[in-house]
């Protein structure tokens, strides 16, 4: 028995989301008195970091895998020869492709976007876009969960973890990555993946007044957003909408300007740890769902803040 | 082109959420159900332009009762040719990715279509699940959709931007912003609707997960406001008090 841990890596390292998942996955074995098991694709240039989340083995395979159908077939195969009962995928981008696979090949209960640690036989994840919760239980005896990003913390006291070779019979590639395009060119922390996100809406008037909502990102080192009219009307590019439609996102701050808080609006960022309104209208529905508020014009706040977060630095 | 897409219902986002029989099932007293609509504004409208420039035919599935006839008739308005219902209550993603592949084995799809996630259990694995059943290609969040020949070209979200994936069909996708724009049903696809086939088919699947019971999150304390003239007191809050910065 022991509990696998499918980890994401981005350029040659493991991503943050991988080692969420890894952590996840040593924190349910030590809870079991098992191992967890890391599984990457091709260059991992970060073994130690992988090592210290408390995986006690890394199986490794020679060559990086973009197919999901073939990865499935790879998680599959370690979660077999190393007696995995409970599979962990982070609920990114790979996780979302591959752990759905893997509970099909193992015919497993899949629990996807999971938030605590499984308990009294059930794991908790978000439901209905975060306005609820749900705890679901298993009915077989393998589980596979997928981690929602920044949801559960990277651990660093695992005591290192030997790199062996793997590798799997996994068919041929029905999905050929063919190109990438950055979203942002100046090297802001992906949206899902953000701690610290600053967002603005209609109240700043006019995309050519966006320099204020950047300057107190940048200041921050967080990543910028929108509401979903700033980029419906294309002030603002797609990638950067967070809410119902767009972006679903986690950090543990969230800096909304100009922004009311619309039931759509706050069905994408409500799981945010804290939340900071600042908006000309006090009867605006974002206040409600906000930590700290400040009635004013963000033109005026902004640079304040940005300030502020300057003299904190100096 | 033979396209099947997956329709869901959810409740209307503005729905007041709450539960009943021991906070093990949704109260869906007084909630008015919508079409998913990462299903509705992206998988389907995306499939009923293909077939406009391709020709062929757009197919809807939903598992469900048959209280979801009324937002399987708003996709046929919508402009799908014709609708398939399984009459199953759906218990988790297992059983109704089952049930889907079930239908859709053999019967010549080349693209099953989907939502990136409903709006309430927000799994997100349906899709990725009917890919693994029919043994086939999958791209998860598409936010760009084209077909040639044998072959989808798609961009999907990934972190820090969009890769351009090459898919051979037949082939499962789950969509998202950008790949189409919502379209609002005129009076004549209202009308036809009411006349296009809706097939409801008996079938079983197993479930593979339980809702052992749901909560709601905890009150959010009250909002802390800070006079907009003495700002720079938030930045130190935020350090100090909420550690969030």
């Amino acid at each position: 028995m022991s509990v696998l841990a499918i980890v994401s890596t981005k350029n040659g390292a493991a991503a943050k989301s991988g080692l969420e998942a890894a952590s996840y996955a040593a924190a349910v074995a030590k809870a079991n008195g098992t191992e967890a098991v890391a599984l990457v694709a091709g260059e991992l240039s970060n073994a130690s970091d992988l090592g210290a989340t408390g995986v006690s083995r890394i199986l490794q395979t020679a060559e990086g895998i973009t197919d999901s159908g073939q990865w499935a077939k790879l998680g599959a195969a370690a979660a077999e020869s190393t007696g995995a009962t409970v599979v962990v995928a982070s609920h990114d981008a790979l996780g979302r492709a591959v752990a759905p696979r893997i509970a099909i090949r193992m015919n497993a209960g899949l629990v996807a976007g999971v938030t605590e640690l499984p308990a009294n036989g059930s794991v908790r994840k978000n439901v209905f876009s975060g306005k609820a919760m749900a705890d679901i239980a298993v009915n077989g005896t393998v589980a596979v969960y997928t981690v929602t990003p920044n949801a559960f913390g990277i651990a660093s006291d695992g005591g290192g973890a030997a790199v062996e070779t793997f590798s799997a019979e996994m068919g041929t590639a029905k999905e050929v990555v063919k190109g990438f395009e950055a979203a942002s060119a100046d090297g802001q922390v992906p949206l899902p993946e953000a701690e610290l996100v600053v967002s603005a809406g209609r109240g700043l008037k006019g995309p050519e007044n966006w320099g204020i909502v950047e300057d107190l990102a940048k200041a921050l080192g967080a990543t910028t957003a929108c509401s979903r009219p700033v980029s419906d009307i294309g002030w603002r590019p797609h990638h950067e909408h967070v809410g119902q439609t767009g972006i679903t996102i986690r950090p543990n701050l969230y800096i909304a300007a100009g922004i009311s808080g619309a039931i759509q609006h706050l069905a994408g960022v409500n799981q945010s740890k804290v939340i900071v309104v600042i908006n000309t209208d006090p009867e605006a529905p974002f206040f409600k769902a906000a930590d700290y508020g400040i009635v004013g014009d963000a033109f005026e706040v902004l640079p304040k803040l940005t300030a502020a977060v300057h003299a904190l630095e100096g | 082109m033979k396209l099947l897409v997956c329709i869901s219902q959810a409740p209307d986002t503005t729905s007041r959420i709450a539960f009943t029989n021991g906070d093990t099932e949704f109260d869906s007293n007084g909630v008015q159900y919508i079409v998913n609509p990462y299903d509705e504004w992206y998988a389907l409208v995306r499939a009923i332009e293909l077939k406009e420039q391709n020709g062929g035919s757009v197919t809807t599935i939903t598992v469900g009762d048959a209280g979801c006839d009324p937002i399987i008739r708003k996709a046929l308005a919508i402009g799908a040719d014709d609708a398939v219902r399984i009459d199953v209550k759906p218990t988790d993603a297992m059983q109704v990715a089952r049930l889907i592949s079930e239908h859709a084995k053999g019967a010549g799809y080349d693209l099953v279509m989907c939502g990136k996630e409903t709006i309430d259990h927000n799994g997100a694995v349906v899709p990725a699940m009917i890919a693994e059943l029919l043994d086939c290609g999958f791209v998860s969040n598409a936010t760009h959709l084209d077909v040639n020949g044998s072959a989808a070209t798609m961009r999907r979200e990934v972190a820090g931007g969009e890769e351009i994936v090459e898919v051979s069909m037949p082939c499962v996708l789950s969509a998202a912003k950008g790949m189409a724009e919502q379209r609002i049903p005129n009076m004549r696809g209202i009308m036809s609707a009411r006349t296009k086939p809706l097939t409801v088919e008996t079938a079983s699947a197993e479930a593979e997960t339980r809702v052992e019971r749901f909560a709601l999150p905890p009150e959010k304390g009250a909002c802390k406001m800070i006079d907009a003239e003495n700002a720079e007191e938030l930045i130190r809050l935020l350090r100090e008090e909420a550690k969030a910065i």
